[in-house]
């Protein structure tokens, strides 16, 4: 479905890509959609794109990003939060509720949804919260926020668990109305107070206060036993333990309707990294072992978890550049995203290009209920999609990134896997890997 | 090695180095001119983010032994009150030239952050670090058990290590940075550890830790020791269900009158007690035990200024070897990660 939207007037003609990985095909681009797919295409006053030794993949849709605005726009925009998405290869991104004032009514998400549009640069669908100001004692409208111009499905305290578990009933049972979910950050408050990084033997030596794994895993098998008493959608924010997994298999055989995210960051990095007292690896949920990295690997292979979600964070360089007890949690993530999910799942034999796509860009669509995202590559279907360089490598800079959040824990690492291109509804956001020009809209976008 | 940050990594020979060359600062002390010039024209800052008399005291003392200018800063309260950053405090330091400097924070891991970041240039020395870490504190324990150890062999100080030597440390090890850097530096010097805290005052991931973990005092002095280390049990701790109350504490963990005896029954005749201060009298530790002949406590306050004379000039005249910097293992078990 969509509103007025302009449309490029261009098309491109994009030749010799591999759709997920497959056999090499060219794909014809125009007025928004793939119009045709095939090896023989050719098309007259279209923009040929060279995509030799390209993969095609669904344009990523991300299920967890903080965009910051409003209220801290020092941190991120609407507009440099997009641009990093683009970069990294997105076209949707559900845009967390905790910005300031909390997107906890129809007239916060309506503004971040036009922002959105008005940048251009991929969908933005903003995150409801859960309960007025994150604060946990009462629901916010939901329903407003379900029916705004913003069409808020999937709502989240991200930051700050629904702990209490009556009103979690409650927000489960009550979404069901208008097919919204609950993503659940899942962390027992009291189990955590003053936690600073994972507990266990690194922080029994660096004397941080522990945040234990039990913490996120009684939450989540409250929360599955939940789910399964109402009939309710469930999503999983960020899982970062072996137990949760273990949990989410577990609920998952019961049939319990229950989906899981992990970032990129808890794929690739351990607690050891705490050891330099560097708050750049300060991030919640922490980073965990190297056991719970293995059974994260696993888990987003067989299925159990279901979706990549980044907890992109930006934050100013003074959030970070103090104690480790002072400094805020988080790490950017989206310009990052593929090239390490490419490195710990793709290049380790765990997961195909196709696998890829379902993690990144169609489970997460379909969770979040946007039905121009996550399509099939085939004629008929949105002209989202992401030429990535898979032989590509590249060394992290954060200076050089899109986000203004310089946190990136991966700087100076080199990574596998380039974006190209990236074609937003037609829109090259992205080409030759660097940014192009956003889909200039003449109304509010499109879902 | 230009930082004195743990006591975790720091090798057999620095450790050494350190406590050999405090026993020739203590001659020092015994003579009527206590001061040396080794120092002098050199900046030492005191940086107190956290209240503690005592240490900043003896590292006042040490510095000024040793002919440095000395300047206290006492930046009390945290940044988070919209105070100067860390960052900001260390680069006035920094601006008034600071060769070294001797930090207390109530963050674990802030002297790391001064010492790698590049903030600064000067020496670190950490005089205690949130729950982490007080290395001088524990080469002064260290400093003052050798001393002991040898006495009871009969051999000098100098050169000598804790081989052989049985020591209890006992209490709120979760919180206690003291008894990090003793389990470090003790099992470094080749004494065996046992800790003796309720449950729920060990860290999670003790059991990694090169030492022995008890939850029964009394059968630790059973089997034989031959020193014990009280450590400090905060206030606070008796609002958060550590422990039931302070009396049940003291009845099972706290050095008391019948535990003093029980050293005298069991034969223990040279075992001693050590405490780092300030004590609660009555809680961890009787009044008869912390006044005995086998209480360290005020031994322990004495050798605190020799230990802190020899850290500040091995360190500023840059006579340790060098060691890996805990930064530099972390950026190893990233790429192992990878």
């Amino acid at each position: 479905m969509s509103t007025p939207h302009d449309t490029p007037a261009a098309s491109y003609l994009i030749r010799g890509a591999a759709v997920l990985g497959g056999a090499r095909t060219n794909l014809l681009l125009a007025g928004g959609r793939i119009t045709d797919v095939g090896p023989q295409l050719s098309a007259a006053g279209a923009t040929v794109i060279d995509a030799e030794g390209l993969v095609a993949l669904p344009g990523m849709v991300d299920l967890h990003t903080h965009l910051r605005e409003p209220g801290r726009e020092d941190a991120e925009t609407v507009e440099t939060g997009t641009r990093a998405a683009a970069r990294g290869g997105f076209t949707a991104v559900h845009a967390m509720a905790n910005s300031s004032p909390v997107a906890d009514t129809a007239g916060v998400v309506e503004q971040v949804h036009a922002l959105g549009a008005d940048a251009g640069w991929v969908d933005v669908r903003p995150v409801g919260a859960v309960t007025v100001g994150l604060a946990g004692k009462q629901l916010a409208e939901l329903g407003a926020m379900a029916d705004s111009r913003a069409r808020v499905r999937v709502f989240s305290d991200d930051g700050m668990c629904v702990s209490d578990p009556l009103l979690m009933r409650r927000a489960l049972e009550y979404v069901k109305a208008f097919d919204g979910v609950i993503a659940q950050h899942a962390q027992e408050p009291r189990l955590t107070e003053g936690a600073q990084m994972n507990e266990g033997k690194v922080s029994a030596v660096l004397g941080l206060a522990g945040w234990p794994a039990v913490a996120e895993e009684s939450i989540i098998a409250r929360d599955v036993l939940l789910a399964q008493h109402v009939g309710s959608r469930l999503h999983i924010c960020h899982v970062s333990t072996a137990g949760s997994v273990e949990i989410l298999r577990w609920a998952k055989a019961r049939g319990i309707q229950v989906t899981a995210e992990v970032t990129p960051h808890h794929l690739l990095l351990t607690d050891e990294l705490v050891r330099s007292y560097d708050p750049v690896y300060k991030v919640n949920p922490p980073l965990r072992a190297a056991e719970d990295v293995q059974a994260l690997r696993e888990a987003l292979a067989d299925g159990t978890i279901d979706v990549i979600g980044t907890d992109h964070a930006p934050h100013p360089s003074e959030a970070k550049d103090c104690e480790w007890a002072q400094a805020a949690m988080g790490m950017t993530g989206l310009e990052t995203a593929l090239s390490v999910v490419q490195h710990a799942m793709v290049e380790t034999g765990l997961l195909g290009w196709a696998d890829f796509a379902r993690i990144t860009s169609s489970t997460p669509a379909r969770i979040g209920r946007l039905t121009d995202q996550g399509r099939p590559l085939e004629a008929g279907e949105p002209a989202n999609l992401v030429l990535v360089d898979p032989s590509a490598r590249w060394t992290v800079d954060p200076q050089a990134m899109a986000t203004k959040g310089r946190n990136s824990p991966f700087r100076g690492t080199e990574l596998p896997g380039a974006v190209v291109a990236t074609f937003f509804r037609g829109q090259p956001t992205v080409l030759d890997g660097k940014l192009n020009s956003p889909l200039r809209a003449g109304g509010a976008g499109s879902i | 090695m230009r930082h004195l940050l743990a006591t975790e990594g720091l090798s057999l020979e620095n450790a050494v180095r350190i406590l050999d060359t405090a026993e020739e600062m203590a001659a020092v002390g015994e003579r009527e001119i206590k001061k040396l010039p080794a120092l002098r024209g050199r900046t030492v800052v005191n940086l107190f983010f956290e209240d503690s008399t005592r240490t900043r005291i003896s590292f006042e003392a040490a510095a000024k032994r040793l002919s440095a200018d000395v300047i206290n800063f006492a930046a009390k309260g945290s940044s988070v009150s919209k105070g100067e950053s860390l960052k900001d405090t260390a680069q006035t330091l920094e601006a008034m030239s600071a060769d070294a400097v001797v930090i207390r924070h109530w963050a674990s891991g802030a002297p790391h952050r001064l010492a790698e970041s590049g903030w600064i240039n000067a020496a670190v020395i950490n005089a205690g670090d949130g729950t982490h870490e007080h290395p001088t504190q524990a080469l002064l324990d260290a400093f003052t058990l050798r001393r002991h150890w040898s006495r009871l062999a009969g051999t000098p100080s100098a050169g000598g290590n804790l081989a052989g030597m049985r020591i209890a440390v006992a209490g709120d090890v979760l919180h206690s940075r003291v008894a990090r850097s003793n389990v470090w530096l003790l099992q470094t010097l080749g004494a065996s550890v046992t800790l003796v805290a309720p449950p729920t005052l060990l860290p999670v991931g003790v059991e990694a830790w090169p030492c022995e973990v008890s939850y029964d005092l009394d059968s630790v002095l059973d089997r034989g020791v031959d020193a014990i280390m009280m450590l400090r049990v905060q206030a606070e701790r008796m609002q958060a269900s550590f422990f039931p109350s302070p009396r049940e504490y003291s009845r099972r963990w706290g050095f008391d009158d019948a535990r003093l005896a029980r050293l005298d029954e069991l034969g223990l005749a040279d075992t001693v007690i050590l405490h780092p201060g300030p004590m609660n009298r009555g809680l961890e530790i009787s009044s008869a035990a912390a006044d005995s002949p086998r209480s360290t406590v005020l031994a322990q306050v004495r050798n605190g200024v020799s230990v802190r004379m020899a850290a500040l000039y091995l360190l500023l005249s840059g006579n340790l070897h060098p060691e890996p910097a805990p930064g530099h293992r972390a950026a190893t078990t990233s790429e192992t990660a990878l």
